[in-house]
């Protein structure tokens, strides 16, 4: 079974956002980029369905910011395949346009069942699965936590609210936006990523920046309006527990 | 091309769910600033009856058939496409909920249409729509403009008060829309699998102490365990603990979790990305505690502590039992 994971890079939250002078986009020489933490479940998940079924996993990306670094690491997990998308994707690059990039790269190998992750924390003009799937005309569902290839087809878990599933049953080729891998994403020793860096080669594969298809661009980008924000407590942690205690009792939670 | 405004309706074993009211209110926002109309889109099986419930639509389309009876990404999608190619409305809302993300996307490639998603807002501004989406974890407010007219935009849960939507104007019409093609089937609905019951229902508690990534490892948790166990709660978590099985999926908090009303909700460790915050946010009292002061957790709490919770937790703890 031939098993393709789109993946991309995205900013890291844990660091401060700064936006660009014309204040519609991020300042992206301060970014700090890591995997997107639902394609890295994709990965897993492409990598647990391998070791259970057999097959091979094709990881794909779009040429940015530390890509190669990020390929070699999906290497190092298990994928037996990298491929970088080379194109113009300097100024960043909508979901609409990376979909048609990734479709056209995709449509030229093997694939049975695309994994990627169910969103991503920047992907403005939609998620990545469904696009893919459009333009690849094959079916898809998002929101899986449970993938198992039964005769030929997936049976995938689909998350509703309130801790609900549904279970579909999904003829292949088909694309999943996955939610969350059976397993916690593994983890892959830098010295491991050396070494791979070393050994294997990624593909590169010509593709074409289809800007504009979105339909839509971004005016301003600014921090949430500030209006209902939280009443900070300070002090000590004596003094902080303290003053949740009077919140507490205020509230008739404790005597 | 009409200048109506389309709302998606969903509906879940027979009921209208909450968010179909939130879309109805923005969708009537969008409408009436235009004089225009707003339609509600109903698609299943024996579900005509909820029209009636559609109040704030001027009408109700409905497409029924056998393979809409549950929700199916494929049948679903096909359905809205023909809809909405054949009527080629202004706008169409769809729910940024889990049937609301298959929807929204297909329907921008399958009428290839502009789709911007996670919108907590979207207002005509000169003539234009504007739409504005919360990103990058609810840090930021991305504005949105169009490319021409017939826009696709998929509305964040809590985007819009739901009272609007339920504003009646009279009984809507209710139209049939001849059921085209709805492809394959190469996606089928097989069943529903309900959450396991057993442990303890968050749904119910007066506090809860709902822990998240900050707390590092699972090894962390008896701390978090026992200043619930002092303020006499349960332990509730973000997804990313119960994903990473440290928590059973009874105590997931958010979208894809379930919502809680507490008296009393404590959020240690907990960013408060916005499918964490639209399960928490009407909560009566909510303090979190949180190391990093951007933390959009504390544009929705009642209290914030900035800190390490590792040095406050515990002595929280201390203080409570004492």
């Amino acid at each position: 079974m031939n098993f393709v994971v789109p993946i991309k890079q995205v900013p890291d939250l844990v660091e401060e956002l700064e936006l660009n002078e014309e204040g519609t986009d991020l300042s992206r020489d301060t970014v700090k980029y890591k995997i997107n933490e639902f394609d890295d479940q994709a990965l897993e998940e492409a990598l647990q369905l391998k070791a259970e079924i057999g097959g091979a996993v094709t990881v794909l990306a779009l040429d940015g910011e530390e890509t190669d670094k990020m390929l070699f690491t999906a290497i190092a997990k298990g994928a037996d395949r990298g491929i970088k998308l080379m194109g113009d994707f300097a100024g960043g690059v909508a979901m609409h346009a990376a979909a048609k990039a990734m479709a056209g790269a995709i449509a030229a190998i093997p694939y049975d069942l695309i994994l990627t992750g169910v969103q991503a924390v920047d992907d403005r003009d939609g998620q990545l699965g469904a696009l893919l799937a459009g333009y690849l005309g094959v079916p898809q569902v998002s929101v899986v936590t449970g993938v198992r290839v039964e005769s030929g087809k997936a049976v995938v878990r689909k998350e509703y609210s309130g801790g609900v599933m549904a279970e579909f049953e999904v003829d292949l080729p088909a694309v999943l936006g996955i939610q969350a891998a059976r397993e916690i994403p593994r983890y892959v020793a830098v010295s491991r990523v050396r070494q791979v860096m070393k050994s294997a080669t990624l593909e590169e594969v010509e593709v074409h920046n289809a800007a504009g298809d979105e339909g839509s661009s971004v005016r301003r980008m600014m921090k949430p309006p500030k209006g209902s924000r939280a009443q900070m407590i300070q002090g000590s942690p004596e003094e902080i527990a303290d003053k949740v205690i009077d919140l507490l009792k205020a509230k008739g939670l404790k005597k | 091309m009409s200048q109506d405004v389309y709302v998606v309706a969903e509906h879940f074993k027979g009921k209208l769910v909450e968010v179909t009211f939130e879309l109805l209110g923005k969708g009537r926002e969008l409408a009436d600033a235009r004089g225009e109309n707003l339609i509600a889109l109903l698609f299943g099986h024996g579900v005509k009856n909820l029209g009636a419930e559609l109040g704030a639509a001027d009408r109700v389309i409905v497409v029924e058939h056998p393979q809409l009876e549950s929700f199916n990404p494929e049948a679903y999608s096909a359905a809205l496409v023909e809809v909405v190619k054949t009527k080629r409305p202004a706008v169409t809302l769809v729910a940024n909920s889990s049937m609301g993300m298959d929807l929204a996307a297909s329907l921008s490639v399958g009428a290839n249409l502009p789709l911007v998603a996670y919108a907590v807002d979207v207002k005509w501004e000169d003539g234009s729509l504007l739409a504005t989406s919360q990103l990058y974890g609810g840090k930021l407010y991305v504005e949105s403009q169009f490319v021409g007219a017939g826009v696709v935009v998929s509305l964040l849960a809590g985007a819009s008060p739901a009272d609007k939507g339920r504003t009646t104007r009279g009984l809507p019409q209710v139209e049939d829309f001849a059921t085209p093609p709805l492809g394959g089937p190469k996606v089928r609905f097989k069943q529903l699998i309900e959450p396991e019951g057993g442990d303890v229902d968050i749904t119910t508690q007066d506090v809860l102490v709902s822990v998240g990534r900050g707390i590092q490892s699972a090894d962390n948790l008896p701390l978090v365990q026992a200043l619930a166990e002092a303020v006499g709660g349960a332990l509730a978590s973000s997804r990313p603990i119960v994903d990473s099985k440290w928590l059973p999926r009874t105590r997931q908090v958010g979208k894809s979790g379930v919502k809680v009303k507490p008296k009393l909700y404590l959020a240690v460790g907990i960013s408060g990305a916005p499918e964490h915050i639209e399960g928490m946010k009407d909560a009566e009292l909510i303090i979190a505690i949180n190391s990093d002061p951007n933390a959009p957790i504390f544009d929705y709490a009642h209290y914030g502590v900035v800190g390490d919770l590792f040095d406050i937790v515990p002595v929280l703890t201390e203080r409570v039992k004492s």
